[in-house]
């Protein structure tokens, strides 16, 4: 092309990176390098980096450290109520144990005087059972004593009958008296 | 036609890649006096509103439990006075609001430069000049204010055989004055050479058969920038601690 002219050849940097410079204007290669704007920067520099460092100092800097500062006091704060917040449950689980060991006690002890007053009970009632038990068997012991007598008696009387009978049957007269010593002596022996 | 080096097709194949850094009144078409408003005003003039909208507008709920605007705030914060504890101790965190103002400015106009169309104020070695000078200027104030005489003792190396030891302190001089100006022209250099480098693979996708290449190489270049952006800033900002040390600390 004839319009891309080389009117740059020979400046430094923009040739040396394979640069046809401007041909507009006969600015130099590196705008870097063009004194006449330095007084221009450096003025707008001077009052940016003067606003940047106020709003730091006065606004920023201040309010992020008292966040930051904040947030460690909040995170200690909690660090700590975290731990009297676990002495308290320990402290509550402690006294949790110590009722459960007391009710426990306490049921044992309630448990043995239960058990003291049945067997007291029970042994009352086996005592007059026993004594009851006794009673009804001297009685029936009495009872067939009596009938044991009854018994005898009946069977001397009807061996003295019978015996009045055999005699007589066999032709005899019979002795009241003779016939009761004879049974008497027999049923005896 | 046979000056045209790259062998355009066509239209030609017009670079211009220093012409982003031009210094340009916003309003007509005059000279660029010391007051007239440019395109470098305008550019920090939304430095400075981003720098409002990060640290002021985005911390003024004063959350507990930060939202995302307020973390970055308070990344940045913690990021910087960290470094200056770290570096300087102690006596160096009553110049953080100094460092603070040096490095928001700086990254903010890194990554605001980034943007298609945008000038990068940060590529101008006028700009980096009076920062670094600043910088240097302070630092010196300071280091004999603190020091008084025995600040000198930066550059007498006692730790040195006797004799070496004026060998050495002229070779601490003269690394001492050229402190300001390997601190400006790395921050200057590193943005001009990568927004330049962007520019000229932008004027190769005038050619369609390398254009996708040129797409993705300007792709790369732009991720490249975008940790460079970064990176310059925390460099400029950590030699300044590191200066800062120097004055509060002159014996090695």
């Amino acid at each position: 092309m004839a319009t891309e002219t080389h009117e740059a050849a020979g400046e430094g940097l923009a040739d040396a990176v394979g640069v046809a410079a401007h041909s507009a204007d006969a600015a130099p290669g590196m705008p870097q390098l063009d004194f006449g704007t330095f007084p221009n920067q450096i003025f707008w520099l001077a009052v940016t980096l003067v606003v940047i460092y106020l709003v730091l100092s006065r606004v920023a800097l201040p309010r992020i450290a008292a966040i930051l500062a904040e947030r460690a006091g909040t995170i200690t704060n909690d660090l700590a109520a975290a731990e009297d917040l676990k002495a308290k449950a320990v402290e509550a689980e402690e006294a949790y144990n110590k009722a459960l060991a007391d009710a426990r006690a306490e049921a044992t002890r309630i448990a043995a005087a239960t058990r003291a007053e049945i067997q007291a009970d029970l042994d009352d009632a086996i005592a007059k059972a026993d004594a009851e038990i006794a009673e009804k068997a001297a009685e029936s012991e009495k009872a067939i004593a009596d009938i044991r007598a009854g018994a005898l008696a009946a069977v001397e009387e009807v061996a003295k009958d019978t015996a009045a009978e055999l005699v007589a049957a066999l032709g005899g007269k019979s002795d009241a008296a003779a016939i009761d010593g004879a049974v008497g002596a027999r049923v005896k022996g | 036609m046979a000056s045209e080096a790259h062998g355009a097709e066509g239209g030609g194949l017009v670079f211009h890649p220093m012409d982003q850094f031009i210094v340009k009144p916003l309003f007509g078409d005059g000279p660029v006096a010391w007051y007239t408003p440019t395109n470098v005003t305008l550019w920090m003039g939304i430095t400075i509103l981003a720098v409002i909208a990060l640290l002021v507008l985005s911390t003024s709920k004063r959350a507990i439990v930060p939202s995302r605007g307020q973390s970055v705030a308070e990344m940045a914060y913690g990021f910087i006075y960290k470094m200056l504890e770290d570096v300087t101790g102690k006596e160096g965190v009553k110049y953080f609001p100094y460092v603070m103002t040096l490095f928001m400015f700086i990254v903010l106009a890194n990554f605001l430069g980034l943007i298609p169309m945008a000038f990068t104020t940060t590529s101008h070695i006028a700009v980096t000049a009076v920062l670094a000078v600043l910088v240097f200027l302070s630092v010196t104030i300071l280091g004999f204010i603190k020091n008084g005489v025995s600040f000198l003792g930066l550059f007498w190396v006692s730790a040195a055989p006797l004799p070496l030891r004026p060998i050495l302190a002229v070779i601490e001089i003269i690394s001492y004055f050229v402190r300001p100006v390997s601190h400006s022209i790395r921050l200057a250099g590193n943005m001009m050479a990568g927004h330049a480098v962007i520019k000229v693979f932008a004027g190769f996708a005038a050619i369609a058969a390398i254009s996708p290449l040129s797409v993705v190489a300007i792709t790369a270049m732009y991720g490249l920038e975008v940790l460079v952006a970064f990176i310059q800033a925390y460099v400029f900002i950590i030699l300044t601690c590191v200066y800062l040390k120097d004055a509060l600390h002159p014996h090695h």
